[in-house]
């Protein structure tokens, strides 16, 4: 069966995921070997996911952890 | 990951939650050192306030202490830990009527397709750019932007790496739900990022008193 693009995107964060089933992700395949625009969407999505999951995208507010760690001694002391 | 490392980490997680309940407090410290960040920025992703996400953390950690007794080891510690931090971020949501209250609402219905930005070739963006304020502003804002309930998603599962059925029980949501709304919510930050991402040179030089 041939699938159509619209077919192919609502597949894309299924495919990333590993978790097409064998003949959806057969249909995928064959689809994006030939479909440069789908391969576009694809590489696109994949590389976004890897610079959001980047550790420098999100970094705590500088004195964080030791605020923190001072406010939970506090609380110990007083249940103590 | 392997499992195994895994399996060793949340047996030596169960042995230190054990010794905090009997009274070695202070490995409080030690227990929740990992998750920092990851509590950190799901209050932010909701309160959209560093002020106010540092506060919302902070009660959350405060909170997780106080009841360590009631966590029950069917769950995660990291999963037990979020959702608390995400009822602490509702709660003051919910006191402040801040107006984030309304994109959670209004992101709710799930129906609906989501297109993805058309490009006919993509030329990989390398992660060195993120040493770019401009660029890690540019992801920041985009997630940012995503309706309430697709942004939750998205940042426990691609962001903090929960699995599908942690990410489920945190938000006391379903699978199919998990799947459905990281979709939309990939496909939406694919939409906004890709022609923003398309325009950011790797190879331009950075002239540090510009």
């Amino acid at each position: 069966m041939v699938i159509d693009c619209k077919h192919v995107w609502e597949h894309i964060s299924g495919y990333l995921d590993s978790s097409l089933e064998a003949s959806e992700l057969n249909e995928v395949q064959k689809h994006l070997e030939h479909c440069e625009i789908c391969s576009a969407i694809l590489d696109s999505t994949r590389n976004i996911l890897i610079l959001t999951a980047d550790e420098r995208v999100f970094e705590l507010p500088l004195g964080f952890s030791e605020r923190l760690h001072a406010r939970l001694d506090e609380e110990m002391q007083r249940i103590a | 990951m392997t499992v195994t490392v895994d399996k060793v980490q949340v047996a030596d997680e169960a042995q230190v939650i054990a010794c905090i309940v009997r009274g070695e407090t202070h490995l409080f410290h030690d227990l929740i050192r990992p998750y920092e960040r990851s509590v950190y920025v799901m209050v932010l992703s909701l309160l959209q306030n560093e002020a106010d996400a540092e506060d919302a953390a902070q009660e959350a950690f405060l909170k997780a202490f106080r009841n360590l007794a009631k966590f029950r080891a069917e769950s995660k510690f990291s999963t037990w830990l979020i959702s608390i931090a995400l009822n602490e971020a509702r709660s003051k949501l919910r006191q402040k009527k801040a107006r984030k209250i309304e994109s959670l609402d209004s992101g709710s219905e799930e129906d609906g397709h989501v297109s993805p930005a058309i490009l006919r070739d993509w030329r990989e963006v390398p992660s060195d750019a993120l040493e770019r304020m401009e660029v890690r502003r540019m992801i920041q804002l985009a997630i940012a932007d995503l309706p309430g309930i697709y942004r939750e998603i998205f940042l426990l599962r691609d962001v903090e790496e929960l699995s599908v059925n942690e990410s489920a029980e945190a938000l006391g949501i379903s699978i199919g739900a998990v799947k459905v709304r990281l979709h939309r919510a990939r496909m939406m930050l694919q939409q906004t990022l890709a022609p923003q991402l398309k325009q950011v040179n790797p190879k331009r030089r950075w002239f540090p008193w510009l």
